[in-house]
């Protein structure tokens, strides 16, 4: 393996959990609802994902609980922001705080518990291809599920009148109700598509990409997968670029220190902060005089009755 | 044959509010059918149940004689009942393909959509372009989007809700000819508004509403529009006293040349605008909403300052650059089109929303510190001053009704005694009896030496208190023309754009939507 | 049967005091819930987290020494929520206000000093603190970059900055290679005002910054501004209130009092520098701004009560051996019940029948 393939194989998964966490905030907001709730879903994803693991031995069964953990929170979020129409952002930061404390209290009993990862799942001859073939098509089932994903949603939200529904309810909330469309029940499910992705993203960071449980193991990603999706301008194929941008950041970042860069590591480890902040910046120059997000984005809607 | 619709005995309740109260009302096929009443009569209550927006509390609607529950507009969709909305219910990113695929039932792919849409509005004479996103289009257009896409469900009643009141006149002379092609067809149309000489022109029926009561039903054909009015509200309203006049006194407010661009994407520049005001004059600022009004009014108060200062002059001296409360301190006031969330806050109780326009120039903070006992005073004699109905003395601003709230804004900046008032949408929404009270303040302070510039889309109403009127298109303004001797026509010819250079740019122009009522 | 939500026309004034008492009252009894669920005498367990911080005056005296940063911060934040500004990133600028005080104290450590040098730590601890949060509230205003996420973002970078501090420029040579820089000199240190306690000065501080923002929300023209630029932003602009200038205020405001409580903290309870100067303090005073409904005297009350949480948690931990976490599951749910019990202040819920089909 060269040098250039291990480091594409490490961005690779660097940037998976962030692309499949910013496809489901994509989706949450297309129907107008701001989550800011990611890290907390997706840790909590994490944490159960590899509690359920070593319980049952079964990394299917920990992807399972991860999923299942993710949708149960976000399910908590939208009791509050739909059911009660509570502040999102301040709904969104509550399910962060409480997520980051639940995970510890659910993984306190295997903090460093090791587990085998899951396995690549490579796709027979293809990856025999020099070069190209390991690096796409030497990967574990989650890289493949994220670019499904990506497919997936891109196709949806401009392919379907399902789609298209969605997004009306987060342009106009008011006028989908006018013409029928049950508005919270579209965006309860959107919030259960998001949830499910993060907890999607938590299980690949504690049964993939280090596959042991430590408290705080997101460490702020749930926070860059939304920075992705203005990044992306809420496109689904650009989410994929900018989670790809930010992982590659990342991993540059790691070799750079490995390399013996006479740089403090810790400036190193900041640059992926830094640079989502210029990012932000640069995005909302690059777009000034209109703004793609949805109309209708973190609005409460509560029907008459 | 029974009728296409009969709502029998419906009872709707808000809370403690009674919105419908045993209303009964039938429509038969082939008829235009008006539903009267004022603000807050009760109408857009029963449509909405009519269309499945809501459920009666109590009551039944039969449809050709059948028993009928709507659990939802799909319901109504699928038994032929299209709806027309006030508040359009479009999508303003989207395409106009999109915004009718949305209203269809069924997954029928896009360009079939397209397809069909060209065809119908063809067959009614009401031309779209199915890839246009809404935010480009006039509210013309906007209309007539609402309107295909409800023929296009071949609908045998089509309730339109006050479908003229952002049109021009020639707009409307174009919408009556599709309704008569909709009724030629044996289709029905429940038909809501409050222009009762429009209504007697195209209405064969009327079921009146008062207070959510039915309090009569009439022939409009064999009515006045006087006898119509009393029927709404009830009892006599009296007519403004007003007699229009040339303008003679000194210029208060004057604007020369002034262009802006727009302060937002979706916004109108205003292009070359000059108008001048004299003592003592009511100067109207006709045209369809989304036309540059709200540009204007953030111009002319401040909210936004122009590119110079000599572009705005308030009583001889260049304001152009000077903030709102400076030009406060110079005697002018400013009401704002939106009374909840613009003139007022409405979580905030009267007497803080007195300080939101009055901080500056009434007396009411002392050192930063703010005067609790003096806004209350004032609270109190615009209460009185203009008849505000509410509860309790300092009541949050959303507590009162549209037509009360709408007096204490209007006078809250009148006490002031201004020099200058720029006030928007003076009576929209409210009832006959506080637009009346409304106009006659206006044209009172005028009397009494203020300048008062009306921004309003509502022509009776310009036609019945202006001096002067001037028609905003495309964010360039017209000739400022006496009132007397202008008809309604020529006016709708110039809100329609006939007489103004062709366009520059492009029609960015549209209404932002109004939050629905 | 289904919850619908009315519009109340009116708030209730009874329920704008209930509804935090009934947050915590919920809170409360879920705790109970979960402490049996980890196989605890709940009540025993509610005692040791709640009651017992109360009962000596060493414990009343660590409940103000850890309220003090709590209400601090909080304060501040409301004063940002209440106008819209989610400034969600008081951790980083309760750090960075802890570095550029330190950083004083640090510079003069040996050198003779005198009785100016704690104020000025002071000063410089909250301007510090109010430059750091100046950076998302401009790049907001200039850019219209999200604050949420710069915020945030800026919170990590706050943390490195110290790590990097504390391990590399600032260590203490003699600190046997800890992470830590050296003790302050005594004239770098707040004052305690009780023997036998950690109380010191910054709670008289504290106080006094509550009454100060009380009377500038409820009194003055700038609260109302404050105020109404949240409540209503084109209402705010037709006012004539500069809503970029308001947001660069608030932003510095509760940077200040954010580093503020930073220094306080370093110069007072732990008197030197070091990685886990803070534990969480800016996240939880999130919690503490809302329970306290965004109101001064309210966030005091509420950081009182949220003091209590952390020194449960480190008695449960201890007597309990509890995970620390456990105080972040409570506090988590403390705020969804509050921002459910604040829905009950627009809306009146009221439970129907379904429709009959």
């Amino acid at each position: 393996m060269t040098l250039l393939e291990a480091i594409l194989l490490t961005v690779i998964t660097a940037s998976t959990p962030l692309l499949i966490a910013a496809i489901g905030e994509l989706v949450v907001e297309k129907s107008g609802v701001l989550n800011l709730g990611v890290e907390g879903m997706m840790i909590m994803g994490a944490a159960c994902g590899i509690v359920a693991a070593i319980a049952t031995g079964s990394g299917a069964a920990g992807v399972l609980a991860a999923v299942l953990a993710g949708m149960a929170m976000a399910a908590l979020f939208a009791a509050l922001t739909l059911g009660l129409a509570a502040n999102q952002v301040a709904a969104g930061l509550a399910l962060t705080i409480f997520g980051i404390g639940l995970s510890g209290v659910v993984g306190a009993a295997h903090v460093g518990a090791q587990r085998e990862g899951i396995g690549k799942l490579e796709i027979p001859l293809l990856s025999d291809i020099p070069f190209l073939g390991p690096v796409l098509f030497g990967q574990d089932p989650f890289v493949y599920a994220s670019f499904a994903l990506t497919a997936g949603v891109a196709w949806f939200l401009t392919r379907t009148k399902a789609g298209l529904i969605l997004r009306a309810c987060g342009e106009s909330a008011a006028s989908a109700h006018a013409l029928g469309y049950p508005v919270l029940r579209i965006r309860f499910l959107a919030i259960l598509f998001g949830g499910a992705c993060a907890g999607l993203a938590g299980a690949y960071l504690s049964l993939v990409l280090t596959p042991f449980w430590t408290s705080g193991m997101t460490a702020g990603r749930g926070w860059i997968a939304l920075a992705i999706v203005v990044f992306a301008s809420w496109l689904p194929w650009r989410a994929a670029l900018g989670a790809y941008l930010f992982g590659g950041i990342t991993i540059l970042q790691l070799h750079a220190q490995g390399a013996g860069f006479r740089v403090p590591p810790q400036l190193m480890s900041a640059l992926p902060y830094l640079i989502t902040i210029v990012v932000l910046v640069a995005i909302m120059r690059l777009r000034r005089g209109g703004t793609a997000g949805p109309a209708n984005l973190g609005t409460p809607f509560v029907p008459d009755r | 044959m029974p009728p296409l619709i009969e709502a029998q005995q419906i009872v709707k309740r808000f809370g403690s509010l009674v919105a419908n109260d045993h209303v009964d009302l039938t429509v038969a096929a082939g008829e235009v059918h008006a539903l009267l009443g004022e603000n807050g009569a009760g109408k857009s209550t029963l449509v909405k149940m009519l269309y499945g927006l809501l459920q009666p509390d109590e009551g039944r609607i039969l449809w050709r004689g059948e028993k009928l529950v709507l659990n939802g507009p799909r319901d109504a969709r699928r038994a032929g009942i299209g709806m027309v909305f006030q508040h359009f219910s479009l999508f303003e990113a989207m395409t106009v393909a999109e915004n009718v695929a949305l209203a269809l039932d069924g997954e029928e792919p896009l360009p079939r959509i397209a397809a069909r849409l060209a065809e119908v509005s063809r067959a009614y004479g009401l031309p779209l372009e199915p890839r246009r996103e809404v935010w480009q289009l006039s509210v013309g257009e906007r209309q007539r989007i609402e309107i295909v896409r409800c023929l296009m469900q071949d609908p045998q009643l089509l309730i339109l809700d006050e479908p003229t009141s952002v049109l021009t006149p020639q707009e409307a002379e174009g919408l009556f000819a599709t309704l008569g092609k909709i009724r030629a067809e044996g289709r029905a149309v429940l038909y809501i508004s409050h222009k009762l000489e429009e209504v007697r022109r195209i209405c064969e029926a009327a079921t009146i509403l008062r207070g959510g009561k039915v309090v009569a039903r009439c022939d409009p054909r064999q009515e006045s529009a006087a006898s119509l009015a009393r029927m709404m509200v009830g009892t006599e309203v009296g007519s403004v006293r007003h007699d229009a006049a040339e303008p003679t006194g000194p210029v208060r407010l004057s604007v020369s040349a002034l262009s802006m661009p727009p302060a937002e994407a979706h916004g109108v520049a205003l292009k070359d605008i000059s108008l001048t005001l004299h003592r003592g004059e009511i100067l109207g600022i006709a045209g369809v909403a989304g036309n540059g009004q709200d540009e204007l009014f953030a111009a002319l108060s401040g909210e936004r300052l122009a590119p110079r200062a000599e572009s705005v002059a308030l009583d001889g001296t260049a304001v152009g650059r000077e903030d709102i409360n400076a030009r406060r301190r110079r005697g002018a006031a400013f009401v704002p089109e939106e009374r909840l969330g613009h003139a007022a806050a409405p979580r905030f109780s009267l007497s803080e929303n007195a300080l939101v326009s009055g901080h500056a120039a009434n007396g009411f903070v002392r050192g930063g510190f703010v005067e609790r006992g003096r806004m209350l005073g004032w609270v109190d004699a615009v209460t009185k001053a203009f008849d505000v109905r509410k509860g309790p003395r300092d009541p949050e601003a959303r507590a009162l009704s549209g037509g009360n709230l709408q007096k204490f804004v209007v006078g809250r900046e009148i006490l002031r005694k201004p020099a200058v008032l720029v006030v928007a949408q003076p009576t929209w929404g409210v009832d006959a009896g506080a637009a009346q009270l409304i106009r006659q303040a206006l044209v009172d302070l005028a009397k009494e030496g203020a300048a008062v510039l009306v921004i309003s889309q509502d022509l009776d109403e310009l036609l019945e208190i202006a001096d002067r009127i001037a028609v905003i298109f495309h964010g360039r303004l017209s000739q400022a023309m006496p009132v007397q001797g202008l008809t309604r026509e020529a006016l709708g010819l110039l809100m329609g754009g006939s007489g103004f250079p062709a366009d520059d740019a492009a029609p960015g122009a549209a209404a932002r939507e109004r939050e629905p009522a | 049967m289904r919850l619908i939500l009315e519009k109340r026309a009116e708030t209730p004034l009874a329920m704008t005091i209930a509804s935090p008492l009934i947050a915590v009252a919920l809170t409360l009894v879920s705790a109970a819930v979960i402490f049996l669920a980890m196989g605890q005498d709940p009540w025993a367990a509610l005692h040791v987290y709640f009651v017992a911080p109360l009962s000596d005056s060493w414990g009343l005296q660590e409940v103000a020494v850890k309220a003090t940063p709590l209400v601090l911060i909080s304060v501040g934040l409301a004063l940002c929520y209440r106008s819209n500004n989610w400034n969600i990133g008081a951790e980083g600028q309760f750090l960075v206000g802890a570095m550029a005080g330190g950083w004083l104290a640090l510079a003069t450590h040996g050198a003779p000093q005198g009785p100016w040098l704690l104020p000025s730590m002071l000063v410089v601890g909250a301007i510090g603190g109010a430059l750091f949060a100046l950076i998302p509230a401009v790049l907001k205003t200039r850019f219209g970059a999200n604050e949420i996420l710069t915020s945030l973002m800026l919170v990590y970078v706050a943390e490195l900055l110290l790590d990097w501090l504390v391990r590399g420029p600032w260590r203490d040579p003699q600190g046997f290679n800890m992470p830590v820089t050296v003790t302050f000199e005594p004239e770098a240190v707040v004052p305690l005002l009780l023997e036998g306690g950690r109380l010191n000065l910054g709670t008289p501080i504290a106080l006094l910054v509550v009454a100060i923002v009380a009377v500038l929300v409820g009194r003055t023209l700038k609260g109302f501004e404050i105020r109404l630029v949240g409540e209503a932003p084109r209402a705010a602009r037709f006012a004539g209130f500069d809503e970029r200038r308001l947001t660069w205020t608030v932003f510095a405001i509760s940077g200040a009092l954010a580093g503020l409580a930073g220094i306080l903290e370093a110069a007072g309870t732990v008197r030197m520098l070091q990685p886990g100067i803070s534990p969480g303090y800016g996240f939880t005073a999130i919690i503490v701004a809302f329970l306290g409904r965004l109101n001064p005297v309210g966030c005091l009350i509420a950081g009182v009560f949220l003091a209590i949480t952390f020194i449960g948690g480190e008695n449960a931990q201890i007597m309990l051996r509890m995970p620390l976490d456990v105080t972040r599951v409570f506090q988590g749910l403390l705020l969804f019940y509050v921002l459910a019990c604040d829905t009950l202040l627009l809306y009146r819920p009221r439970l129907v029948r379904s429709a009959a089909a």
